[in-house]
């Protein structure tokens, strides 16, 4: 199953992108409207991206009446990611999705790196969200956090259904001439390649941690990619940065993935989903002391 | 330098959209306003000074690059007395809309004499070089369409608020999918790519973004 990340695509100027993916995850709805973080908000480094929107949107209430039922036409299942700043923030936004038809899932969004983190732990906002809502939800997580095994078994612990893993890394970049922050927030998200081996590492964590369903993402650019966050236990994989740069990545990477499995001997993608875990098909030969013969 | 890409299915569209460019190598596309619509090929004219901008300028022919486009909303066509204004890098658009408008006179300004050699690309165009400023020369009674430097595209609208201005913000996607290049539009924060780049100078009214480090 190939997703976008929350963020990375607007279904309704690219609806035919939007419906080349098993679901479209929408950019994180707030409570209130949201500006959005001022001009610079992106810069290319050498190995990724770096972003600092600042949560544009323009709250849930244009949100359900503007952009909604223009999704719901789309016939493409459809995740909402909300954010906010206190537990009680996403318990209002679940509490008023929960009543709206055609939402598949709810996207917790607690680690935007470009806004004020919640004051809240994961785990009372997950709990707060779950008190509201029978819909799917499903955590996103920090690789920044010191133990996101520890995050995953916090937000499973508070009914999560699912995790998100990950959001983007906190970085800098300083301009060539001036050597003052290309992004005016200063730091921005850091997202692309670099990325990669970072989320693998913590969907890896997170899958032994909990078992449950993860939508893996980071850095994925090919099908190769894909498979290896299914084999580190996603159950989906998202695709962000590299969506910029091809707006067709999901049909191709669909492909490559079902390829890729099918080369090393899985009869479908979701097949390999955990195999980094299990012991080696093929296990190392036995090392033996041995006497030297000298001529 | 101009950059000539076969046009491989690719429709040249309406002056002053843009093309997202891939450099090899790199991980974000760069947006380039279309400068000439040639017979099966598509120019783009480069300032090398960053890291995409120098990866494209060094591809030879017949390396593959992946192209998206034409993107964006381009100039308005149906102006009296037209007057095309270009400030450096900021007259790629300008040789495409010249000959969609059947010829119109220009106004180009530079910062060196060695920049201003580009203006060989709108034979006949008046050329002011720094520090002269096109605002210096710019006449009353034109239908303006300008594409420069943030600043001359201020001054240009102080003095011609008629006038369709070419914006330019660093851009992440260019189809409206990553709301980098979003700038202040008529109070808000708006995406340049959906919105523009091609906008009224009535409408911005807030600074943009700072310069891109292409």
């Amino acid at each position: 199953m190939i997703l976008n990340a929350s963020g990375c695509l607007d279904a309704l100027t690219a609806p035919g992108v939007a419906r080349s993916l098993d679901a479209f995850v929408t950019k994180t709805v707030t409570p209130l409207l949201r500006a959005g973080n001022p001009p610079t908000r992106i810069a290319e480094t050498d190995a990724g991206m770096l972003n600092s929107i600042g949560l544009q949107n323009p709250g849930i209430d244009r949100f359900c009446a503007d952009a909604l039922p223009r999704l719901r036409e789309l016939g493409v299942p459809l995740w909402v990611s909300v954010g906010g700043f206190a537990a009680a923030d996403y318990a209002e936004l679940c509490a008023r999705l929960d009543g709206e038809p055609g939402i598949a899932a709810l996207e917790l969004n607690v680690s935007c790196p470009n806004v004020a983190s919640p004051v809240d732990a994961t785990e009372e906002i997950v709990r707060a969200a779950r008190a509201v809502t029978a819909k799917p939800l499903y955590t996103k997580l920090s690789p920044s956090a010191p133990d996101v095994a520890a995050a995953a078994e916090a937000a499973a612990a508070a009914g999560t259904d699912g995790l998100s893993v990950v959001n983007t890394l906190r970085g800098l970049a300083l301009d060539e001439r001036t050597l003052r922050p290309v992004v005016a927030s200063g730091t921005g998200g850091y997202s692309g390649p670099a990325l990669r081996p970072v989320a693998l590492a913590a969907v890896f964590a997170c899958h032994r941690a909990t078992g449950l369903p993860i939508v893996g993402m980071g850095g994925v650019e090919s099908g190769r990619h894909a498979l290896d966050l299914i084999a580190a236990g996603a159950s989906a994989v998202a695709l962000g940065t590299v969506l910029f740069r091809d707006p067709s990545a999901p049909g191709r990477i669909r492909a490559e993935l079902a390829a890729e499995a099918a080369a090393r001997g899985f009869a479908d993608p979701l097949a390999a989903r955990g195999v980094a875990h299990e012991e080696s098909a093929a296990p190392l030969p036995p090392s033996t002391k041995t006497p030297a013969k000298t001529p | 330098m101009l950059l000539r890409v076969s046009r491989a299915g690719l429709e040249p569209g309406e002056p002053g959209q843009f093309f997202m460019l891939s450099p090899p190598g790199r991980v974000l596309p760069r947006p380039m306003s279309l400068c000439l619509a040639l017979p099966g090929e598509l120019g783009f004219l480069l300032d090398p000074i960053g890291p995409g901008t120098r990866a494209l300028a060094a591809l030879e022919t017949g390396d593959e690059l992946d192209v998206l486009g034409p993107l964006g909303n381009g100039f308005r066509l149906d102006v009296e007395r037209p007057l095309l204004v270009g400030g450096g890098i900021g007259i790629a658009p300008l040789p495409y809309l010249a000959e969609r408008l059947g010829g119109a006179p220009a106004l180009l300004g530079f910062r060196s004499a060695e920049h201003a050699e580009a203006a060989a690309l709108l034979p006949g165009a008046e050329v002011v070089v720094e520090p002269e400023y096109v605002t210096e020369r710019l006449e009353p009674g034109h239908g303006v369409l300008a594409c420069g430097p943030e600043p001359m595209l201020r001054a240009v609208a102080a003095l011609a608020p008629g006038a369709q201005l070419a914006w330019e913000a660093p851009m992440a996607c260019g189809y409206g999918a990553c709301y980098g290049c979003a700038v202040e539009i008529g109070g808000t924060l708006r995406r340049l790519c959906v919105e523009g780049p091609v906008l009224a100078a009535a409408d911005v009214a807030a600074p943009l973004a700072r310069e891109e480090a292409a």
